[in-house]
């Protein structure tokens, strides 16, 4: 008798409930039933862009329930289900409390095994490592990766740890993964970063068009905006497009699935039907806009030596030229309706509907994107077209004319850009790049001229591959799992953190895939466990005070960079010649230099109450000596505010306003928010009578920028004959190292599986629910075949979450990244698909 | 010969092995059958899938028990032909080895009963407790089709101690194991001797209807040589089957045990010092098949005393 | 060869009849317990027991189901199981507990495939007309998408999602801004299969398979819900009666948009 499928599924299903019932074990809130004051106080949601507001109810140390903040703007009180289970997401049963070592023999080892260890042992190792990393090899062998999540602080905090105290800008966000075409887009066409609009749009546009957007699962509360809009609005109408049908065709008045990479000639389709209908407002591109048109050819991110940039003209060249209006015409000419829809496989009435919204006077169209667009080897490009689009009718920057990049994470605005933790960043959009930038930053920090270093470091994807090479080799991983969420793992993420030359840290609340990566995991204070601040998508800032104290020896991210600046004498970090221009800092620490400055040591400790007489803890604060986050915010707060500014534009309020504000939406001046950017009323910047201004640029115009089709690094062939998708879902937050310690969110999507068109399982042999081997010229996975459900595949494509950590789906995505933005294309690549 | 201890003669002359072979074989057998349906839950190469009630071997050869289908084809439901097939096969099967080989050499409750019964013997309780008439398990049997009709319902699984035990082991359901079997013991040991198994299992009554004409039987071939030690008659489930075939002699009866109430247990032969009783065919009933006087001085001058 | 005698057993004709009202007697009696023991025993179905797919009606199923297991057996999600004694469901008959494991609708239907008398109706073979029960929202008051949250996990771990579980959207009165999904089971649809069950994350579920005689309402027969009928038909009724609709004096009606407004009915 052989083994049936069925006792082998059977077998498998036992394992699985076994998984199941031990995770039920893990996270278990505080029971809110027990009689007792709940003490409650203003909050954000932990998960996506979108910002709800909540209230946290804190009962003898411990958060015991949440909701959502009945009076929040953005929310008014909803949630989706992850942030209807947010108290519980710290309370998971492995919880990090101490620092955990690889160590052989009662020393560090590299294939030890963890031990616990004091913060001082563990701050001992690193910093011997980090010390003989800067003497070997200098400040390009130490390098950082931090988050979207980290709060505004703790951004600011790695900001001036790395590139100033390191004089490395190898310092990255997870952002990287997910805005940094955006970023790009928003930089080359307005010259300056973030959207324009803001959420009001949800109730002001007559259509919404989503571009690589599934806001019904990963913007659930805007999804409830929009749709409410939908419902309430006569003639209001939806239209979306994906590479295959999610929740949100399930409003969409014009649904549309294209074949992956040919959103470019939708675009540029769109663009034509508008100038060959002369629908475009010729007042405003005579006014606002300027004409240019992009480097092409320009390669796919990946290693110089691969094949596919071999063959390429000029590898991330992003340099676009000035050009008149007739060449862009012409330039767009060639995406005719048919060409489009030949390319794209959108039936032409759909794409002329969608056209004709846009090119539509009377209607405010307001156009959405995510990872879709972002995720994307032409990435900013594609961003650069919707703008095209948009600047094309002058349908920008007022209510319901809105081009609006989400973001995935609740600080990818706050923190990841705003408080310069790109590579090539610094606070307030200036870069290391530009010599004046370097200097205004290097004034407001104190610092003698040069002390950071103007080469951008290491991106993301890049950070991976230095690691594999050797040639980055003390690395310090804070607030992401990015061992799961960096494309390529077998090739390009593990080898470099199993490297013998590097030290790997890694800070996390829970035993993450990337913490058992590592040789150092410290246990970090989460969320409401400090104070903090995040940026959502619409510019808001939201604030949160310390609700309750960490777990054990649990320390905020923050605590953990200056503590462990403090390992490190100025002499070590800095050379002479920098040094000997302030000789005031010899003998100090980096900790004394960067943030005993007297700005961020400039407050006073002080009890943190609100207006009830609530009292509040702040560990750092009380750790240090006086109230951080303020100085440090207060600082970064100079970068918008002193005299000489570079780039206006991104004034924030006060400290305490925010602590007193259900979050304030930047530029903040007069003590008033700005809702719409660019535009006279609603912007200060903009002086009355010049209408629109796009002041990012100093001629105050935004820029059309053409840019072809391209084809995508990766596609389907005869042996892997499947586009892979990969993604996220509602229910669980990335890669789920806190949702899926919260049993009932586990239990609601427990595993990941492969969506699947009917057909394609069909030819393949394959049945619901049959285990399946998914493999790329990369690696290969595990999963059970889904061909029912949230998401409907077209033949040819597969859909993969990448929320699970059994099934990890980055082994078979390719690093390749948009050129420009160096943000990997987690939408592309090619898999086949076999019998397990 | 104590009622007490019956067989020691036996096991004085032919030795353990020969004074309990068959009794061993037995229970081999009634754990061999066990054993098939809980290989597969056990070591996940599903031998036998199903319970005794309706099963499949191998993947290929199904079986149902005839009794549950005819409760089931009066209830007003005629099952899959796979089922059917399935009664067909294990209906010839007890043709063939005897009816109520299934009491005896299968069915997991014998095991209780036997042991309430051993008890009994021990105790000295062999003629307590309630006396029923031989055809009242006929009685229930026939109610219980007669209410499956009227009710259209299979009723006897409602109550079957025989399927729920197995079934209960099969599955995994241990407090009903030790629940059911606990009960069937205490009935047994206190309702009377054998009162279930013998008197009101209608299951066992059922398969004695087709123990009337299997062809497998308990022969008192050498009956000639029986030394009325009485030993057979203890340990028999159902005494009253013996006595026309080896006491026959004189009505010209056949030396074969013909009732449909003997189980073929074969307990008689492991307790007969003499060698009376041996396995045979129903046709083997001639007054010839009676095997001639061979015993020994010794064996005669016991008779005779 | 010396021939048996033929047994002869004299029974006269009073120990006959005896025998016979003796033995009438007690098949009598014994059917009158054993009645009133089954219709004891049998009961009803408890709410949160389901039946596998295929499963004829109750009473039909309790006539065919010898409790043989091997549904339960080849069911590779183990979501069957056979009831034990002593609890409400009849013992040893397969059902299943929605809220611990529910059905995944198997394409090939082992179960039903498995048994072998025919309990589970063979002529089952597409998954999606199985009959299980249905699924129903029985508690408005506490299910997170009454209240405007988007939680919508039910609808979202529906195998028909968009068919047997919709989402109907109004707008949300409180926030003025956002919208309510109301899951909403089409019970001509529903398999009952009890994945929203399942995931509902709730403590206590606000969606359960029920039975589909504790899960529906009946409309009654002197009625008709007109719009529905306009919408099977394909057109009005009456049409061809050339009905006519004057204009009116004095106003126009604005014109009518296929989107917007609260789910403009398309026929």
């Amino acid at each position: 008798m052989k083994l049936t499928r069925r006792d082998f599924m059977k077998a498998n299903a036992a394992a699985a409930t076994a998984a199941v019932a031990g995770v039920s074990l893990t996270a278990k809130a505080a029971d809110a039933a027990v009689p007792g004051a709940i003490r409650w106080d203003k909050g954000v949601c932990r998960f996506c862009g979108t910002g709800c507001g909540v209230l946290i109810g804190t009962r003898e140390g411990k958060i015991v329930a949440t909701q959502g903040d009945p009076d929040a703007p953005v929310n008014k009180g909803l949630n989706c289900i992850k942030g209807y289970f947010l108290s519980k997401i710290m309370y998971g049963q492995d919880r990090l409390t101490q620092p955990l070592l690889r160590k052989k023999d009662g020393k560090f080892h590299k294939e030890g095994d963890f031990e616990p260890v004091s913060w001082d042992e563990a701050f001992d190792v690193m910093a011997e490592k980090w010390k003989e990393a800067l003497k070997k090899k200098g400040p390009t062998s130490v390098g950082m990766f931090g988050s979207g999540q980290w709060t505004v602080f703790e951004g600011y905090t790695a900001s001036k740890l790395m590139k100033a105290g390191f004089r490395s800008n190898n310092l990255d966000p997870n952002a990287r993964h997910c805005m940094a075409s955006a970023v790009g887009a928003f930089m080359r066409t307005f010259g300056i970063d973030e959207p324009m609009g803001c959420y009001d749009d949800l109730e002001h546009a007559d259509t919404f068009v989503l571009w690589g957007a599934n806001m019904a699962e990963m913007h659930p509360i805007l999804w409830s905006r929009m749709t409410n809009t939908r419902l309430t609005k006569p003639g209001c109408e939806v239209h979306v497009l994906s590479t295959y049908e999610h929740r949100c065709f399930d409003l969409a008045d014009n649904g549309m699935v294209f074949h992956p990479q040919t959103d470019l000639a939708i675009l540029n389709y769109i663009a034509n039907y508008i100038i060959e209908n002369k629908a475009y407002n010729q007042d405003f591109i005579g006014k606002h806009v300027n004409f240019n048109a992009t480097t092409t050819d320009i390669g796919y991110g990946l290693r110089p030596e691969h094949p596919l940039e071999q063959a390429v003209a000029n590898p991330g060249k992003g340099k676009f030229d000035k050009i008149s209006f007739e060449e862009y015409a012409k330039s767009v000419s060639d995406y005719t309706l048919e060409y489009a829809s030949k390319l794209s496989g959108v039936p032409q009435d759909k794409l002329l509907k969608l056209a004709q919204a846009y090119a539509d006077p009377d209607r405010k169209v307001a156009s959405y994107w995510t990872m879709g667009f972002n995720q994307h080897t032409r990435g900013v490009w594609v961003n650069s077209l919707l703008y095209n689009v948009h600047l094309l009718m002058g349908k920008i920057s007022e209510p319901g004319n809105s081009p609006f990049s989400l973001t995935g994470q609740p600080s990818a605005c706050g923190t990841a850009r705003e408080v310069g933790t790109f590579s090539h960043r610094l606070p307030a959009d200036l870069v290391v790049g530009k010599e004046e930038h370097r200097k205004f930053a290097e004034k407001i920090w104190k610092l003698p001229d040069g002390t950071i270093p103007p080469k951008p470091g290491y991106h993301a994807v890049l950070q991976h591959r230095m690691l594999k090479d050797g040639k980055l080799n003390a690395y310090w991983v804070q607030c992401n799992n990015n061992m799961q969420a960096a494309p390529n793992m077998n090739e390009e993420g593990y080898p470099g953190y199993r490297n013998p030359e590097n030290f790997i840290a890694v800070s996390d609340p829970y035993p993450t895939v990337t913490a058992l990566s590592a040789d150092l995991i410290l246990p970090t204070a989460m969320w409401m466990e400090k104070e903090g601040a995040y940026g959502n998508a619409e510019r808001r800032t939201q604030f949160w005070r310390q609700q309750v104290s960490a777990p054990g020896e649990a320390k905020s991210d923050m605590w953990q960079m200056m503590e462990f600046a403090k390992r490190f004498k100025i002499e070590e970090v800095w050379p002479e010649e920098l040094l000997a221009k302030m000789p005031e800092h010899r003998g100090k620490t980096m900790y004394e230099v960067l943030y005993e400055n007297g700005n961020v040591n400039a407050y006073p400790l002080e009890k943190i109450t609100d207006d009830a007489g609530n009292v509040y803890d702040n560990d750092e604060s009380e750790h240090f000596g006086f109230y951080v986050q303020k100085g440090l915010f207060e600082e970064y707060r100079m970068f918008n505010t002193k005299g000489d500014i570079l780039k206006k534009g991104h004034e924030m309020a006060p400290f305490e306003v925010y602590h007193k504000a259900r979050g304030i939406r930047w530029p903040v001046i007069d003590g008033k928010e700005t809702l719409w950017r660019f535009r006279e009323g609603y912007d200060p910047h903009v002086k009355a009578g010049e209408d629109v201004k796009f002041y990012g640029h100093k001629d105050g115009r935004a820029n059309i920028i053409f840019a072809p089709y391209e084809p995508a690094a990766e596609s389907p062939d005869q042996e892997y004959d499947l586009w892979l998708c990969t993604g996220r879902v509602l229910e669980h937050w990335h890669s789920g190292s806190m949702t899926r310690r919260v049993p009932e969110l586990h239990k609601s999507f427990p595993h990941a599986v492969i969506y699947m068109n009917p057909a394609d399982a069909k030819k393949r042999g394959l049945r619901r629910g049959e285990e399946v081997n998914v493999s790329s010229r990369r690696g290969e996975i595990k999963v059970r075949v889904e061909t029912r459900g949230r998401n409907r595949v077209p033949e040819g494509l597969v859909f993969i979450p990448w929320f699970d950590e059994g099934a990890l789906v980055n082994k078979l995505t390719l690093d390749a990244t948009d050129p420009l933005s160096k943000e990997t294309d987690y939408k592309k690549c090619a898999c086949k698909v076999m019998k397990a | 010969m104590s009622m007490k201890h019956p067989g020691t003669s036996a096991i004085e002359t032919k030795g353990l092995w020969g004074a309990y072979k068959w009794l061993i074989l037995r229970r081999l057998s009634q754990a061999f059958f066990l054993a098939l349906f809980l290989v597969g839950p056990i070591s996940g190469y599903w031998l036998v899938k199903g319970t005794l009630a309706s099963s499949l071997t191998l993947d290929v050869l199904p079986l149902t028990d005839p009794f549950i289908f005819l409760q089931s084809l009066l209830a007003g439901h005629v099952m899959e032909t796979s089922a059917i097939i399935g009664v067909l096969i294990l209906s010839a099967a007890y043709f063939i080895v005897g009816g109520r080989v299934y009491c005896s050499w299968v069915c997991p409750v014998n095991v209780v009963s036997d042991s309430a019964s051993w008890l009994r013997r021990r105790l000295g309780w062999k003629k307590t407790g309630i006396k029923l008439p031989r055809q009242s398990a006929l009685w229930v049997m026939a109610g219980v089709f007669v209410t499956s009709f009227v009710s259209a319902t299979l009723v006897w699984e409602f109550f079957n101690p025989v399927t729920i035990l197995h079934r209960s082991i099969v599955f995994g359901a241990f407090t009903t194991v030790a629940f059911i079997a606990g009960v069937m013991f205490l009935i047994e040991l206190i309702g009377g001797d054998r009162i279930w198994c013998s008197r009101l299992c209608p299951v066992g009554a059922f398969y004695g209807l087709i123990g009337k004409v299997s062809l497998v039987k308990i022969s008192a071939k050498n009956r000639k040589a029986c030394n009325d030690c009485m030993d057979c008659y203890a340990v028999c489930p159902e005494a009253h089957v013996i006595s026309p075939a080896l006491k026959g002699e004189k009505d010209q009866n056949g030396p074969v045990i013909l009732s449909g109430d003997c189980t073929n247990c074969a307990r008689c032969l492991d307790v007969c010092s003499e060698h009376v009783f041996e396995f045979s065919l129903r046709t083997k009933n001639t007054m010839d098949d009676v095997r001639p006087f061979e015993g020994d001085a010794d064996k005669d001058s016991t008779k005779a005393a | 060869m010396t021939q048996t005698k033929a047994k002869q057993k004299t029974v006269s004709r009073r120990d006959f009849l005896g025998n016979a009202a003796k033995g009438a007697c007690g098949v009598g009696l014994i059917s009158l317990a054993l009645g009133a023991a089954v219709r004891e025993a049998e009961g009803k179905l408890p709410a949160d027991a389901i039946r596998p797919p295929g499963a004829l009606a109750e009473k039909d199923f309790l006539s065919a189901c010898v409790r043989c297991g091997l549904c339960v057996r080849d069911c590779p999600y183990d979501t069957l199981d056979l009831a034990d004694l002593g609890t409400e469901t009849v013992t040893g008959t397969p059902y299943f507990n929605a809220r611990k494991i529910p059905c995944e609708m198997c394409e090939d239907i082992p179960c039903v495939v498995a048994c072998p008398t025919g309990a589970l109706d063979k002529s089952l073979t597409n998954i999606d007309d199985a009959r299980m029960g249905i699924a129903v929202l029985v508690d408005h008051e506490n299910c997170l998408n009454f209240n405007g949250l988007r939680c919508d996990v039910c609808y979202r771990v529906c195998p028909l999602i968009d068919e047997a579980i919709t989402l109907e959207r109004s707008a949300n009165e409180r926030t003025g801004k956002h919208a309510v999904f109301i899951p909403t089971v089409h019970g001509d649809k529903c398999t009952g299969c009890g994945k929203c069950e399942q995931a509902c994350v709730l403590p206590d579920t606000a969606i359960r398979v029920l039975p589909e005689r504790l899960a529906r309402g009946k409309l009654g027969e002197h009625y008709r819900l007109g719009w529905e009928e306009k919408r099977k038909l394909g057109k009005s009724l009456i049409e061809g009666q050339h009905i006519i609709d004057l204009p009116d004096r004095g106003y126009s009606a604005p014109a009518q948009t296929d989107t917007g407004g609260y789910k403009g009915f398309k026929p």
